[in-house]
């Protein structure tokens, strides 16, 4: 099925040999009007686009100081070269994060800069926008945007080796929204914006089809365990509202991830509820730098919580989502403090929920708090046939927390899994942390018509994967993360590994965790091997 | 946008192959969406795309690959009943093929 090659598992790393514009043929596929107009953009490329974006690039520079900050800062240090996964997996120089900033930064040199503006005194390419890199918006520089601003996963792994700390996804995300407003958007983010705001979730699935799903899951937690284990969703009243990314919902493995929440709720003994009206986490308004219609997705969770008049918000096992929440979710909707005075419904649900508990609260938190609490009964065993290892998701890696320490989003999540498994081990330590290395999919990335970046873009991660499993027989990949667990169930096969290696971390929870009233297990030897 | 032409009709699909309206499906398209996948049709094959298609006229969706599994496994008895034997028929995945051969959208989001 694949027209390219996956990139060879290399025995140390090195920084490839280049191979200019190899990766320029990638372009996903262009939203369509309908998608582009449900989130308030032109349905097509409109007529004066080259003044529309400049336009917009002048309202995102006002609006966001940072950007020209990151835009004006660049010294061409070179430190951020060899950082990028995708530059890693594809050797295309223009996936050098300095290079796609450049892509940008050319543009708004040549418009927004008093040496562009003197430039375009002596003509439309001077000697003076040659030697400061500055270059008119034209056809060729959009689709050159359209197509290595969607090979950025917006990671912010180079902006952790940058000595400025540029952050290329704030720059990748500029991008984005200039090209949403002229009217070349990607389908991929789009479309499914556009079911949250319709329905609710990413994948388009409506209340009826939630509760026959969330119903087939409590049957098979009865089978399995004997507990009646409830999934609960629209009930009012409940102290806990979960928000969770839909891939919750749908797929594998991060189902085993939902019912692991689901026990760990039931052994808590604490009421909580879905709601079917904000039945989604992710909220990619991120990926394309649409402040406007972030809003309006958390605010939908908004309304949810205070119609189920919830007394906490706990956010499942997301990537991105995390950060929308940890960042993002009080100043815009009022889950946690600092809403707009004016802003009716926030100060409701700032006053609405329990201050005595982080808000939002990560399902790794609650969970780790019941562990150190001793509340939750483990049978380690049970995950004896597994050797796990922990993929630091980079949303919550380099741009949230957990817990009341720094560092307590590397810890929290480790110290779950170890308190459920006894085979740990922790990847090369340059890949994990802050220093993470993406999955490859992510930034909106998770599209089959961008297969291609994916494969190559995973490049590291599965090296630094690859040799724990060499070294340390593991068998299971552990994340929290939706995009993450689908993007490593695609990608692992073509790096020769199985793709049911991935696992939830609240799937390990869950399969060691001892209900109440359930039988214990005979001590079991480990079945595989 | 593409189509595909059968029977001399040309039907309308998405850029990926998916039908644009649902509406416009048959036994015979589902043949040459499937010729399209690379997929030859057995009673099996047809076992699940029927399932589909009756799962998405309730719920306006297509099923998740564990309600999927676990539904096949009780109508079709528990040797059908796992994602093994999906991804034997549908080697790219039941969820986005077999969908695209019953003539579904293409579920979208994390997945």
């Amino acid at each position: 099925m694949a027209d390219f090659q996956t990139p060879q598992i290399r025995e140390y790393p090195t920084i490839p040999a280049l191979q200019p514009n190899s990766m320029a043929h990638l372009k996903p596929y262009i939203a369509a009007p309908a998608h582009q107009e449900a989130l308030g953009f032109p349905g097509e490329l409109v007529e004066n686009w080259q003044q529309k974006a400049i336009e917009a690039m002048g309202d995102l520079l006002g609006k966001y100081r940072s950007l020209r900050v990151f835009l004006d800062s660049c010294v061409k240090c070179g430190s951020c070269t060899d950082k990028c996964h995708y530059f890693i997996g594809t050797a295309d120089p223009k996936n050098m994060p300095v290079a796609r900033q450049d892509l940008l930064r050319s543009v708004y040199r040549y418009y927004f800069t008093p040496a562009g503006k003197l430039g375009q005194k002596l003509g439309e390419n001077s000697f003076i926008h040659k030697l400061i890199g500055a270059r008119p918006m034209t056809e060729a520089v959009l689709d050159e945007w359209y197509s290595y601003f969607h090979q950025c996963s917006q990671c912010r792994r180079c902006s952790v080796f940058c000595p400025y700390g540029i952050d290329t996804a704030e720059i990748s995300m500029a991008a984005r929204e200039i090209m949403d407003r002229v009217g070349r958007g990607q389908k991929y983010c789009n479309e499914i914006l556009g079911k949250v705001h319709k329905v609710g979730n990413n994948l388009g699935l409506p209340g009826p089809a939630l509760e026959d799903t969330l119903a087939g899951l409590e049957e098979d937690i009865e089978m399995e365990t004997g507990v009646k284990v409830r999934l609960p969703v629209d009930e009012e009243g409940c102290d806990i509202l979960l928000i969770t990314p839909s891939a919750d919902f749908f797929a594998e493995p991060h189902m085993d991830g939902l019912i692991g929440y689901a026990k760990v709720f039931h052994e808590a003994g604490v009421s909580w509820t879905l709601s079917s009206y904000a039945s989604e986490g992710a909220n990619f308004s991120m990926f394309i730098g649409s402040y406007a219609n972030l809003k309006k997705a958390a605010e939908r969770i908004r309304k949810a919580a205070i119609d189920l008049k919830v007394k906490r918000i706990v956010v499942g096992e997301c990537g991105h989502a995390w950060r929308v929440a940890y960042s993002f979710w009080n100043t815009a909707a009022g889950i946690g403090a600092g809403a707009d005075p004016d802003d009716k419904y926030a100060q409701e649900l700032q006053k609405q929920l329990d201050p005595r508990y982080p808000i939002p609260q990560h399902i790794c938190e609650f969970t780790w708090d019941l562990i150190r609490q001793g509340k939750l009964k483990f049978d380690k065993s049970r995950n004896d046939h597994r050797v796990v290892t922990f993929h630091d998701s980079c949303n919550v890696a380099r741009a949230s927390r957990m817990g009341d320490k720094p560092g307590g989003q590397f810890e929290i999540p480790r110290s779950v899994i170890k308190s459920v498994v006894n085979n740990y081990v922790d990847m090369d330590p340059d890949t994990i942390h802050e220093k993470t290395f993406c999955c490859g999919g992510g930034g909106g990335l998770l599209t089959d018509d961008l297969m291609e970046i994916r494969v190559k873009g995973a490049l590291p991660r599965m090296e630094a994967l690859k040799s724990v499993v060499n070294q340390n027989k593991v068998t299971n990949l552990a994340a929290i993360c939706a995009i993450c667990k689908s993007q490593f169930t695609k990608v692992l096969p073509y790096y020769d590994m199985p793709m049911d290696m991935v696992v939830s971390v609240h799937q390990l929870v869950s399969d060691a965790l001892i209900l109440k009233g359930q039988e214990e297990d005979e001590p079991q030897t480990a079945a595989a091997e | 946008m593409g189509t595909i032409s059968i029977n001399g009709k040309s039907i309308e699909t998405d850029e990926e192959g998916y039908l644009t309206n649902i509406g416009d499906w048959d036994r015979d398209i589902a043949g040459e969406l499937a010729k399209s996948e690379n997929i030859d049709m057995t009673e099996s094959h047809w076992e699940v795309v029927d399932f589909l298609r009756e799962y998405y006229q309730e719920y306006q969706i297509a099923p998740a690959v564990r309600v999927l599994t676990k539904a096949i496994g009780k109508k079709l008895g528990p040797e059908k009943g796992n994602s093994k034997y999906l991804y034997e028929l549908f080697p790219y995945g039941p969820a986005k093929q077999a969908c695209k051969i019953a003539g579904l959208p293409k579920p979208t989001g994390c997945i």
